[in-house]
C-alpha cells in the first residue's frame, strides 16, 4: 500500500531525491563550484516539487480565454509564482557565490575549501 | 485607518530605499543618509509601539488591499512593535560605535557600500519581524542572508572571504531546508498566510489526517532557521564571521541577525503552527537538548580562545543556546525568558564587541589575549564596559543577563522533566561563562610591569573618541535599564505575547 501510493507519486519523490542530493553536495563537497551546482540542484529541486503540487491534470495554464472563467479548467497559480520569486532569489544566490569564488581563486588559486583555510592558516603565521 | 498604522510599511519601504540611494551616493553623504534613515526608524517604531500599547490590541495592514486568503498583510502587535524598537536602537548604536573603524578599515571606494548593506539588512529585520506571510518572510531571509554576508565580506582580506563563504555555504543550507518546509506547509494547507494557515493546522490535527508531513514541515523549518542562526552543532561559521569582520558588522551579526531568525522561528511555532501542536511534536525537546548543548561547548570553545574577538564570538553561540533552551521548554514562560534574553544578548553582546576594540586599540590592534594586559588602565572607558559586558553575561545582580537566568530558572520550575537539566545547564553555563569572562577582566586590570609582559604604551582618553564613548555608555545604560527596570519589560513582553498568536 505505501509502495502504491511512493510509485502514484514518483514525482515528488524524485524531487526529494534530488534535493537531498543537492543538499549533500552543498555540504560536503570540498570544491566551491561543485557546493554552487549543489545548491541549484537542491533550489531547483524545491521548485520541482513546488509546480508539481499546482498542476492539476487536464487542467491548462491560468490565462482566461474565450471568456472561460470556471475553477476546473485552470491549475493553481500560486506556486507558479513562488516559482518565479524563488528563481529570482536562486538566481541572486548563486551569483553571489560565484563572486565570492572568483575572490578567493584569485587570491590563493584553488577552489578546494580545505586547502584555502590551511593556506589561510601559513599565511597567518 | 491611523497615520500611524502606516509607520511599520514605511519603515520597512525607507530602509529598503535607502540603500540603492546610498549605492550612488558618496562615503561621507551616504553615512549620513544611512544616519538620518536609522534615526526616522526609531522614532517611527517608538510612534507605532506607543500607538499599540494604547490600543491595547494587534491589528492586520494590507499590502494593496487584497482580503485575507489572497492578499499579503503584515501584522503589528505590542511584541513586534517592541523588537523593532529595540533593534533599530542597537543597530544604530552599532553603526555608530563602529564608525571610526568604518572609516579606516574600509576602502574609500566602498565605503558608501556599507550602508548599501545595512539599510537592506535593517529591512529585512524589520520584514521578518513583522510580516504575516510566511513566504514573504523567507524572501527576506534570504535578503537578510545576502546583505550579512556582504557585511561580513566588505573588509577585504583573506580571513573574511572564507569567513563569508562558509556563512553563505551554511546559510544557504539552512534558507533551503526553511523553503522545502514552507512548501510542504503550503500542501497541506493551501495558504500562505500565518493565521490561515493556523486554522487549517487546527483542523487537520483534530481530523488526525497528514500527521507524518507536519511533523517533517516543523523539523525542515526548525532544522533550517536553527542553522542560520548557529545553533549548535551548526555554529563553524560563527567564530570566523565575527572575530575578522569589521567592528559594526560584528557586533550587529552577533547581536541581531541570529535573533531576527529566531524571531521568524517563534512566529512559526506560536502564529503559524500553533504551540499545542509543536509541543506534541516534540520538536521543542529536540531544540531543548542542542540549546543545553550549545551553553556548555560554546562555553568550553569561548575559554580555549585566545583571540579575544573569536572569544566573544563563541560566548555568542552559548548564549544562542539559552535563548532555544527557553523555546525549548515548550511554555509561555519559556518563551517570555528567550525573548528578553534576546534583548539582553543584544544588548551585551554589541557592548563587548565595541568595548573589546577599544581595548585591542590601545594594546596595537593585536587581538590576543596577554597583549590585553592592564588596557583597562589604558582605555578607561571600554575597560569598564568590558566589565559591565562580562558581569552581565555571567549573570550578576543589577545587569540584565541576571533576570533573563532567573526568568528561565522560574521557567523551568512548571515543566516537569526538564528542571533539573535547566538548571543544570544554568549553574554549568554560568561557571564556565565566569571562567573566561572573569579571566578577562582580570588581565585587563593586571597591571603590565607585574605580569612582566611588554605592551603597548599608549592610552585613550573618553575626550579623543567623543561618538564611542557616548556609544558605549548609552549601551551601559541600556543593559542597567534591563537589568533594573525588568518588570515593566516582561509585563510588555507579556502583554504582546498574548496578542501575538
Amino acid at each position: 500500500m505505501n509502495l502504491a501510493n511512493l510509485m502514484n507519486n514518483y514525482e515528488e519523490a524524485v524531487a526529494m531525491i534530488l534535493f537531498g542530493i543537492g543538499f549533500s553536495n552543498l555540504l560536503l563537497q570540498s570544491n566551491l563550484i561543485k557546493k554552487i551546482i549543489g545548491l541549484n540542484i537542491m533550489d531547483t529541486a524545491v521548485y520541482l516539487f513546488l509546480a508539481l503540487k499546482g498542476y492539476i491534470e487536464g487542467h491548462k495554464a491560468p490565462i482566461v480565454v474565450d471568456g472561460v472563467q470556471s475553477v476546473d479548467a485552470y491549475i493553481n497559480p500560486i506556486p507558479s509564482g513562488l516559482v518565479l520569486t524563488g528563481i529570482v532569489v536562486s538566481v541572486s544566490v548563486s551569483a553571489l557565490m560565484l563572486a565570492l569564488t572568483v575572490r578567493l581563486y584569485r587570491r590563493y588559486h584553488t577552489l578546494n575549501l580545505d586547502e584555502i583555510s590551511t593556506l589561510l592558516k601559513k599565511e597567518e603565521r | 485607518m491611523e497615520l500611524v498604522q502606516n509607520f511599520p510599511f514605511i519603515t520597512i519601504i525607507m530602509a529598503l530605499f535607502s540603500g540603492p540611494l546610498c549605492s550612488v551616493l558618496k562615503g561621507k553623504t551616504a553615512k549620513w543618509v544611512n544616519t538620518v534613515v536609522l534615526s526616522l526608524i526609531l522614532l517611527m517604531s517608538c510612534a507605532v509601539l506607543v500607538f499599540t500599547l494604547q490600543t491595547g490590541e494587534a491589528y492586520v495592514y494590507q499590502m494593496g488591499h487584497f482580503s485575507a486568503p489572497w492578499g499579503n498583510e503584515i501584522r503589528i502587535g505590542v511584541l513586534e512593535a517592541f523588537m523593532a524598537v529595540f533593534f533599530s536602537v542597537v543597530m544604530l548604536l552599532c553603526m555608530l560605535g563602529g564608525r571610526r573603524e568604518q572609516m579606516e578599515e574600509l576602502e574609500e571606494s566602498k565605503q558608501n557600500l556599507y550602508y548599501v548593506m545595512v539599510g537592506l539588512l535593517l529591512s529585512s529585520l524589520l520584514a521578518l519581524i513583522y510580516t504575516n506571510d510566511l513566504f514573504t518572510a523567507y524572501v527576506f531571509v534570504e535578503i537578510n542572508t545576502i546583505s550579512a554576508c556582504g557585511l561580513i565580506m566588505i573588509r577585504q582580506n583573506g580571513h573574511s572571504i572564507v569567513a563569508a563563504t562558509r556563512y553563505m555555504v551554511m546559510s544557504l543550507l539552512g534558507s533551503g531546508l526553511l523553503l522545502m518546509g514552507i512548501c510542504y506547509l503550503y500542501d497541506l494547507t493551501g495558504h500562505l498566510l500565518m493565521s490561515n494557515i493556523q486554522e487549517q493546522v487546527a483542523l487537520l490535527q483534530e481530523s488526525g489526517e497528514y500527521h507524518i508531513p507536519l511533523l517533517i514541515a516543523i523539523t525542515l523549518m526548525s532544522v533550517g532557521l536553527a542553522i542560520k542562526s548557529a545553533l549548535f552543532p551548526f555554529h563553524s561559521w560563527v567564530p570566523d564571521a565575527y572575530g575578522y569582520s569589521t567592528l559594526s558588522s560584528s557586533a550587529i551579526l552577533s547581536s541581531l541577525v541570529s535573533k531576527g531568525y529566531i524571531f521568524l522561528l517563534i512566529k512559526i511555532f506560536y502564529r503559524v503552527i500553533g504551540i499545542d501542536v509543536v509541543r506534541g511534536s516534540k520538536v521543542v525537546n529536540v531544540l531543548f537538548v542542542f540549546g543545553v548543548m550549545g551553553m556548555i561547548f560554546g562555553s568550553i570553545n569561548a575559554i580555549r580562545e585566545s583571540n579575544i574577538r573569536r572569544m566573544i564570538a563563541y560566548s555568542s553561540v552559548a548564549q544562542i543556546g539559552y535563548i532555544y533552551m527557553g523555546l525549548g521548554l515548550g511554555t509561555a514562560n519559556g518563551l517570555i525568558a528567550s525573548l528578553f534574553h534576546i534583548l539582553c544578548h543584544a544588548a551585551t553582546k554589541a557592548l563587548l564587541f565595541i568595548a573589546a576594540s577599544g581595548l585591542t586599540d590601545v594594546s596595537g590592534k593585536d587581538p590576543d589575549f596577554f597583549k590585553l594586559t592592564g588596557s583597562g588602565y589604558r582605555n578607561k572607558l571600554a575597560g569598564v564596559a568590558f566589565t559591565v559586558g562580562s558581569l552581565s553575561m555571567v549573570g550578576m545582580p543589577m545587569f540584565s543577563g541576571f533576570i533573563s537566568k532567573i526568568l528561565f530558572a522560574e521557567a523551568a520550575y512548571e515543566t516537569t522533566n526538564k528542571l533539573i537539566p535547566t538548571m543544570i545547564a544554568l549553574a554549568l553555563s554560568t561557571l564556565l561563562n565566569a571562567i573566561y569572562f572573569l579571566k578577562t577582566v582580570i588581565r585587563i586590570y593586571t597591571p603590565s610591569y607585574r605580569a612582566g609582559i611588554k605592551t603597548d604604551n599608549r592610552t585613550i582618553e573618553m575626550r579623543e573618541q567623543p561618538l564611542k564613548s557616548v556609544v558605549l555608555i548609552l549601551f551601559i545604560m541600556l543593559n542597567l535599564v534591563l537589568g533594573l527596570y525588568s518588570e515593566p519589560i516582561v509585563n510588555t513582553l507579556m502583554s504582546g505575547l498574548r496578542m501575538f498568536s
